[in-house]
């Protein structure tokens, strides 16, 4: 079972839809006895890095953290899930992330239309997990103001003022910026990938 | 700018009225155009990269409706799906993203109560809203916002209320030229550029659609971030691939179709 960790922070049912879709089972919970049975995480959401706090907090937060240490089931943080996968957030400055990925979330500048919507593309490191079959270059749908910095673990950047994560992976912990959901069939391709792993 | 690969999206855009998408021609004369959910999935194959649905009847008796066709349209849709349509409340909207829309789009009621706008953006997020502005030209640079399906005049100035409506938490501005709504003459550029170099969040151009150069007209000279289209998609007068080559010919990015 794939638990989809609901913490308040927006609407899931697009993620659950499209693991029912490809024929998954799932859950939406927020449950930490739920998620500690789950095989595989997807933290998705969107909106403010504070609503994070419940993921890195409470009972919630141990069952993830300790999830994450060696346990070696997979975690997809997507959007919002994978900024909270780094260090942190100019967003709320106060809060930590899972530190999986270094570095911190920083907002877009002045100097372009913010929040970046829309299908953008993607450059690929073919050595992902996560992407295999995926051509680089590919287009993917993504809607946020915040974005990651480049770094060691980044297997697919997006230029959009500057390079920034597009995806990134360490051992069985993945992130991606934006929403393989809505993605079209590129983007189930993905969240099949993570489901086969 | 360090952009370009930002593809320009191109909308589908489902009016519905009772469970059946209809297209009418400045809001009139509705012609009979087939079953929501079908046509959303047949648009996102065909390579559109969003879809809107529109109630554009929007009466109690037909809110049932909505919220079935719009369950029945997001099972099988995964790419971007905006609905709009009498949402006046912050429950209207959550029950059509609760639904499986993605974003709502807020006209009248957003008007009469802007905090709305602030509601919705504060549980949903802002990527969540989308406030809808039908403009008709009352000077050669002014617009005025309209409301009621384009009836009546709401006494706002189009640009102000973009501005507004970007400080209160919308995501993104839907804006209808009345003007040229289902006229096929081509967007409103002016009216277009107007609005999308006033705010920070995308503009999706509405209203004139007819033919793949009107397309390329509206991102060059309009400055729209996506353009929408309802009639020329449904009839098949023009392809989204059409469209999109048209694009691809003048160095527009789009997504690839397939």
């Amino acid at each position: 079972m794939i638990a989809i960790v609901d913490y308040g922070a927006g609407n899931l049912t697009s993620v659950a839809k499209a693991l029912e879709h490809l024929g998954l089972e799932c859950a939406m919970t927020n449950d930490p006895d739920i998620v500690g049975r789950a095989d595989k995480w997807i933290i998705p959401g969107v909106g403010n890095f504070k609503a994070t706090a419940p993921l890195t907090n409470g009972k919630l937060g141990a069952v993830l953290r300790g999830a994450t240490g060696d346990d070696g089931r997979p975690l997809l943080g997507i959007c919002l899930g994978l900024q909270w996968m780094f260090e942190g957030s100019t967003e709320a400055p106060e809060l930590r992330g899972l530190a999986t990925f270094p570095g911190e979330c920083k907002r877009f500048s002045e100097q372009v239309k913010s929040p970046h919507v829309g299908w953008d593309s993607i450059v690929i490191d073919g050595r992902s997990r996560l992407l295999a079959g995926i051509s680089s270059g590919a287009y993917v749908y993504f809607t946020h103001s915040y974005s990651a910095p480049v770094c060691g673990d980044t297997v697919a950047t997006c230029n959009y003022e500057a390079p920034f994560t597009a995806a990134a992976e360490r051992g069985n912990l993945f992130g991606v910026q934006f929403h393989p959901e809505k993605s079209g069939d590129i983007g189930l391709q993905i969240l099949e990938n993570f489901c086969g792993l | 700018m360090a952009c370009e690969t930002l593809a320009k999206r191109i909308i589908a855009c489902l009016d519905v009225n009772a469970g059946r998408v209809v297209k009418g021609i400045q809001f009139e004369q509705l012609r009979d155009a087939g079953d929501p959910a079908e046509l959303a999935l047949a648009h996102s194959a065909a390579g559109a990269d969003e879809i809107v649905l529109l109630d554009i009847t929007a009466t109690a008796e037909s809110r049932n409706t909505l919220l079935d066709t719009v369950r029945r349209t997001a099972r099988q849709l995964f790419i971007p799906f905006t609905v709009g349509g009498g949402i006046r409340s912050l429950d209207d909207a959550a029950a059509v993203l609760d639904c499986g829309a993605d974003k709502v789009a807020m006209n009248s009621a957003a008007l009469a109560d802007p905090t709305l706008i602030t509601q919705v953006a504060e549980r949903y997020g802002s990527q969540a809203v989308v406030v809808a502005i039908d403009a008709r030209q009352t000077a050669p640079t002014a617009w005025e916002v309209y409301v009621w399906g384009g009836r009546k005049p709401a006494g706002r100035d189009a640009k102000q209320w973009a501005i507004a409506a970007e400080a209160l938490g919308a995501g993104e501005i839907m804006l209808t030229s009345m003007d040229r709504d289902g006229t096929k003459t081509g967007f409103d550029c002016p009216l277009t550029r107007t609005i999308a170099t006033s705010v920070r969040i995308p503009v999706i151009a509405s209203g004139g659609a007819g033919e793949p150069h009107h397309f390329v007209e509206v991102f060059q000279e309009g400055a729209a971030d996506a353009a929408l289209a309802a009639s020329v998609f449904h009839f098949g007068l023009k392809s989204v691939e059409a469209i999109k080559q048209a694009l691809r010919d003048v160095g527009i990015p789009v997504r690839p179709t397939c």
